[in-house]
């Protein structure tokens, strides 16, 4: 039976992550590609990179990173931010990776997404969501709305029409963030996460809140995310992906346990 | 050299940067010379399986995939590649290259796995295989390894003895198939972490014979 899958991610600036691990006696390791390698060995499922470069000028240097990443890692890995054009896809999927994730993009031009499943297949496109909880109304009756720009700018587009609207669209995927739980370390949104997770026939990965393996449990099986997204609890070195399987292992959660 | 058959389907250079890592020699062709004149031949893709056919018959690569099967040239077929050597495909009603007999089918929806939660479509992630044959290409691959999936069709030999390998994912469904010096796989090997090189790895040192 298919495994859920558990996913780090990593934030990029100017082809260096913004946080360093803490590994292998606290040496702080800002490299991508060695933290990505990193991951790799210790038994991820998949990679998340999210590429925060601001200038547009730029862009080529995560290009670099991904090419690099390609040669080291032999499982699959996607590409988020500052992706706007078919363009934008092609050069990140052709330097190696597997999926490419638009998010502000798509919001403001939903046709990205057929455009990059017409181009690229389905299983390449992965929708990011910015999820703000809302009081319900009628533009957003689920009580969920999309926001930009990390949580600045509301859309007044609601969360869950959004997710099937991007289905129907062609994306393969979500990734579904909520802003309200990202970084505060006690638990995912579980609400949310089933809603959407429910409510779409394309996998889920829930992303913003992991602070220990309790709530990948919890997001995994009473949300039925189908994949968790961590990124401080393993960067801090709180948890070893091996430990957080282990233990998932032993709760009945069906993870990848030999690599 | 390896021969990593192009028609267009994308997903070409993850193979190659596979191999690579690996240190055996390939090139990414359409060259119908080529691919006849190479030690062996991997058939990648990624796509729907109509445009697939139209672009290999276009290149005129239908045939050379049957004369290498023919010839006894080692084939490892990958993905889309796993469904358009058999007969005819669901997906886009398309007639395929008929290497193995037998057809491509869309999972049934909707589907429930044992605990009865419903599964979603494409089947997308990790998942293992059962072996139901032994193959050198699959040696030293143990039950609890896992591989990369990413479909929404699978392939259906019409008989038993083609198929190599099962996967549950609400049915059990074959996962690789072959006969002769053929072998094809569901999954995504140059993705699927060590066990999917290891399987690379016994490819491209393997002689092409398989005592069914």
């Amino acid at each position: 039976m298919l495994s859920k899958r558990i996913i780090p991610c990593l934030d990029v600036r100017d082809g260096k992550t913004t946080k360093g691990i803490k590994f292998k006696k606290n040496v702080d390791i800002g490299d991508p590609v060695e933290m990505a390698r990193f991951y790799y060995e210790e038994g991820a499922d998949e990679i998340v990179f999210y590429d925060i470069t601001a200038s547009s000028e730029r862009r080529d240097i995560m290009i670099d990173v991904v090419r690099r990443v390609a040669e080291e890692i032999f499982i699959p890995f996607s590409v988020g931010g500052g992706i706007r054009t078919i363009e934008d896809m092609r050069a990140v999927l052709l330097a190696g990776a597997e999926k490419v994730s638009l998010n502000t993009a798509a919001v403001k031009d939903p046709e990205i997404i057929s455009a990059g499943a017409g181009a690229f297949g389905s299983q390449c496109i992965v929708l990011g969501m910015d999820v703000k909880k809302v009081e319900p109304s009628e533009k957003t009756p689920s009580g969920y709305e999309i926001v930009i720009h990390g949580g600045r700018t509301y859309t007044g587009i609601d969360a869950l029409a959004w997710a099937k609207k991007a289905e129907d669209l062609g994306a393969g995927e979500i990734c579904l963030n909520s802003i309200d739980a990202d970084g505060t370390k006690q638990g995912y949104e579980i609400a949310l996460t089933s809603l959407i997770s429910e409510n779409v026939n394309i996998p889920v990965i829930a992303s913003g809140g992991a602070g220990n393996i309790n709530h990948m449990h919890d997001v995994l099986k009473y949300a039925k995310a189908d994949a968790a997204l961590i990124a401080s609890i393993v960067h801090y070195g709180t948890y070893t992906i091996k430990q957080i399987k282990d233990e998932l292992h032993s709760r009945g959660i069906k993870v990848r346990n030999t690599w | 050299m390896i021969a990593i058959i192009d028609y267009k389907a994308g997903n070409l250079k993850s193979v190659e940067r596979a191999l690579k890592k690996l240190g055996f020699p390939c090139c990414i062709t359409h060259n119908n010379e080529e691919i006849l004149g190479s030690e062996r031949i991997i058939f990648p893709g990624v796509g729907a399986a109509g445009q697939a056919i139209a672009d290999l018959r276009h290149l005129g690569l239908d045939e050379v995939l049957r004369q290498a099967l023919e010839t006894g040239k080692p084939i490892l077929g990958i993905c889309l590649g796993a469904q358009i050597i058999l007969d005819k495909s669901e997906e886009n009603s398309a007639q395929c290259l008929g290497l193995i007999s037998g057809d491509v089918k869309l999972f049934p929806s909707p589907l429930f796995s044992e605990e009865n939660e419903r599964l979603k479509i494409p089947h997308m992630g990790w998942n293992s295989v059962h072996l139901v044959k032994r193959h050198p290409v699959l040696e030293g691959i143990k039950p609890a390894d896992e591989f990369y999936f990413v479909h929404s069709y699978y392939p259906m030999p019409a008989s038993d003895k083609y198929i190599i390998g099962t996967t549950d994912y609400g049915i059990e469904f074959p996962s690789i198939i072959g006969y002769k010096n053929l072998i094809a796989m569901q999954f995504h090997p140059e993705k699927s972490g060590t066990p999917g090189l290891k399987i690379l790895k016994n490819f491209c040192t393997w002689n092409g014979h398989y005592a069914e």
